[in-house]
């Protein structure tokens, strides 16, 4: 099974460990991993700021590097959530793009969905210990109904407590360029996010994407508080990075 | 309703400062969205009744002249007279002519948000006559000084007890109540005065029927019932987009309509008012007019956003919204806050006088998954953001930015070396802790939180590293 893994641009550029611990969970989970080397970016950003030019310039580029693999998997709900929910729409002028695009959303999945639907995963690396709390980033649970699956790959941990936080399924107020565009009404979002995870008496908040981890990492932190912003794939992997 | 849509930013600051606002805001938090999230589950399939519901108002958009036509004929059949407004200024215009044909002094009204749209309130006091306001959040605005209301059903949500208190002490010179039921009777008997002496009645118009030539009213308080049957002429004001095509169309929408607003399994009251009394009849006004306001919908309806005409005001996409939650309804600028205002309010005043309002959101797209008629609301201002790139009404910055980005992205080399520079000053900014507390163009996000620094070397190059040891080995 050959899984073409898109790493996304935030990854490769703000935390590249999250990216090693997904191949690591792949590869752990019997999947052959490929990285196209000339991959970059999905083109939410442009798409979600209007521009729509570069946009399709780029879902074109994601569908070529990975046509070619069985699957395309990303540790994010939101890049693999562009992918699978919003590329057929680009391409409605374009009818032999628009089948390519197709045909590369169907095989898109957000990592901890493939792990657990795909994979089936029994056995997960990591060996985490503590009380973690878990985050529902909004484009994984809303377009890719990510929900269940982090939650039963962590629960397969043995050294691993879940303590759910109030409003789990509430926007911690990152929304791309809006946490730099609108950062005060961001802010805000996200410290009533951060009063929901410090209440759950976790050691750690975990999600799946990274964006989010940014937005709760950093005003956790604002607000003198030190627990642990971890991605699932960390968690689960056992790849968590020194800084911690 | 005068537009300060093009505030946003500075009204959202204002609005996230004011400690009323957010402890009001905080309490109808705990209200509307879990009672909604109970009274789904009495539907054996609500996301089967959420299709049809939105199959049923695309329906009517797809042939809405056809639609118009038959509620037209008939309700003019049951002895209605209709009328069409093209602008805000011709429902004033329309209700004042038919104030004075009926010799009108005193009008009262029942909620109408699109009332709003023409500030008819002022323009009826402008030529001299009387309105009251008798929803009881609509009287509270109305009675200081005509404040906007910030949610589509709750107009007065943004209002504490002790502020009404303060209020209806003062405006109808009384010893101050604080407890909620007695501010409700007094207000009662204020209104009730009202309704016994007023003219001509005003309402808005949840559904227009087309098979019957009725109007639908769907209220709490009992107070349109009074407005539209006591006065002897109704007036019933509303949206081109607001014809339904049955009355079993109106049975299915009420399923969901009470249930996504406000929790109700259905409001206290529903009113289907069908023309005018005919001779020997007993009940019924002595006139009924219809005014069908366009006002800016036919151009949403031939824009790439028309699915918003599906709308049926039930306000579940503000209730869930983490943006609306925390500014609240007024600094949206205009008649329709929430999700569902960011799209209506540039389509209706003009997307150059309310610039931010598409981006006033993070894309969560809770509201897409609440909203009963399933306007894909996120993908709507998504349509009004690429119009603003389009039409080059973003900031050069932002647009160089974009496109920056979006030229780098395509080459990937190029991209790697950019990048791999581009971390490591990144990096630079950040303290022992990891932390980087102001990014240069980014206070934004570095005014209120840090900003983690990047790992030292990108994911591609550590990959290519890797890849390189393992090839060597």
């Amino acid at each position: 099974m050959r899984v073409g893994f898109f790493v996304t641009c935030l990854v490769d550029l703000m935390r590249p460990s999250i990216g090693f611990a997904a191949i690591k969970l792949l590869e752990a989970g019997g999947a052959d991993v490929v990285v196209p080397p000339s991959q970059t970016c999905c083109g939410q950003a442009c798409y979600n700021s209007g521009d729509r030019a570069d946009t399709i310039a780029l879902a074109k580029k994601v569908v070529a590097e990975f046509e070619d693999c069985d699957y395309l998997v990303a540790p994010s709900g939101s890049c693999s959530g562009m992918i699978r929910t919003h590329y057929g729409e680009l391409f409605a002028d374009e009818p032999a793009w628009s089948a390519r695009a197709a045909r590369v959303a169907a095989k898109t999945y957000e990592l901890t969905d493939f792990l657990a639907n795909v994979l089936k995963v029994e056995r997960v690396p990591g060996d985490y210990r503590g009380t973690v709390t878990y985050h529902d980033c909004c484009a994984g649970l809303r377009e890719m109904g990510v929900k269940a699956q982090p939650r039963a790959l962590l629960a397969r941990m043995d050294g691993v407590r879940i303590s759910e936080m109030a409003d789990a399924e509430t926007c911690c107020g990152f929304g791309g360029t809006f946490a730099v565009k609108l950062g005060e009404i961001s802010a805000r979002i996200v410290d009533d996010k951060c009063r929901h995870i410090v209440t759950s008496g976790a050691d750690a908040v975990v999600l799946g994407d990274l964006g989010c981890m940014l937005n709760i990492e950093g005003r956790l932190r604002r607000r003198g508080d030190a627990t642990q912003v971890l991605h699932v794939a960390e968690v689960l992997s056992g790849v968590i990075p020194d800084r911690f | 309703m005068e537009v300060a849509s093009m505030h946003f930013r500075e009204r959202a600051h204002e609005k996230l400062h004011d400690a009323q606002l957010q402890a009001s805001l905080a309490k109808f938090q705990g209200k509307f969205v879990p009672a909604r999230k109970t009274a789904i589950t009495e539907l054996d399939d609500f996301e089967g009744t959420r299709d049809a519901a939105a199959a049923i108002r695309q329906r009517v958009l797809d042939d809405l002249d056809v639609w118009l036509t038959i509620f037209d004929e008939n309700a003019r059949a049951r002895g209605a007279i209709v009328l069409y407004a093209q602008t805000p200024a011709e429902i004033n215009d329309l209700v004042l002519e038919i104030a004075q044909r009926h010799g009108v002094r005193k009008i009262i009204k029942s909620k109408s948000m699109v009332s709003e749209e023409s500030a008819l309130d002022h323009a009826i006091e402008a030529a001299g006559l009387t309105v009251v306001e008798t929803d009881l959040g609509e009287y509270i605005l109305q009675i200081n000084d005509y404040e906007p209301p910030s949610h589509l059903i709750g107009p007065a949500l943004h209002k504490s007890r002790e502020e009404v208190a303060t209020l209806f002490a003062a405006r109808h010179g009384t010893p101050r109540k604080d407890a909620i039921d007695e501010l409700c009777l007094e207000a009662r008997a204020v209104l009730r005065e009202h309704y016994l002496t007023a003219d001509m009645g005003i309402s808005g118009g949840n559904f227009f029927v087309a098979e019957t030539g009725s109007v639908v009213l769907v209220t709490n308080e009992g107070n349109a019932t009074l407005a539209t049957t006591l006065p002897k002429v109704h007036v019933a004001i509303s949206g081109i987009e607001k014809v339904v095509p049955t009355l079993e169309d109106v049975a299915t929408l009420m399923r969901l309509l009470p249930r996504s607003a406000t929790g109700q399994s259905i409001s206290n009251y529903v009113d289907i008012l069908t023309g005018a009394k005919e001779p020997g009849e007993i009940h019924g006004v002595e006139h009924m007019y219809f005014i069908v306001v366009d006002s800016g919908r036919s151009d949403v309806l031939a824009s790439d956003v028309r699915q918003a005409l599906r709308c049926i005001r039930c306000g579940a996409c503000m209730n869930h919204c983490p943006v609306y939650q925390t500014i609240g309804g007024h600094a949206y600028g205009w008649v329709y806050p929430g999700p569902i205002g960011s799209v209506l309010t540039p389509m209706y005043v003009g997307l150059e006088k309310a610039l931010d309002l598409p981006f006033a959101s993070t894309m969560c797209n809770q509201c897409g998954v609440v909203c009963p008629v399933k306007i894909p609301l996120p993908d709507l201002m998504r349509k009004l953001r690429e119009t603003e790139f389009r039409r080059n009404l973003r900031p050069w910055h932002e647009r160089f930015a974009l496109k920056t980005w979006g030229w780098l992205a395509r080459r990937p080399r190029l991209y790697g070396a950019a990048t791999s520079l581009g971390v490591r000053m990144l990096r630079m900014l950040g303290h022992g802790d990891g932390m980087i507390l102001k990014l240069p163009f980014g206070a934004g996000w570095t005014d209120e939180r840090d900003m983690p620094a990047p790992a030292a070397r990108t994911f591609r190059e550590q990959y290519q590293a890797r890849a390189q040891i393992k090839e060597a080995k």
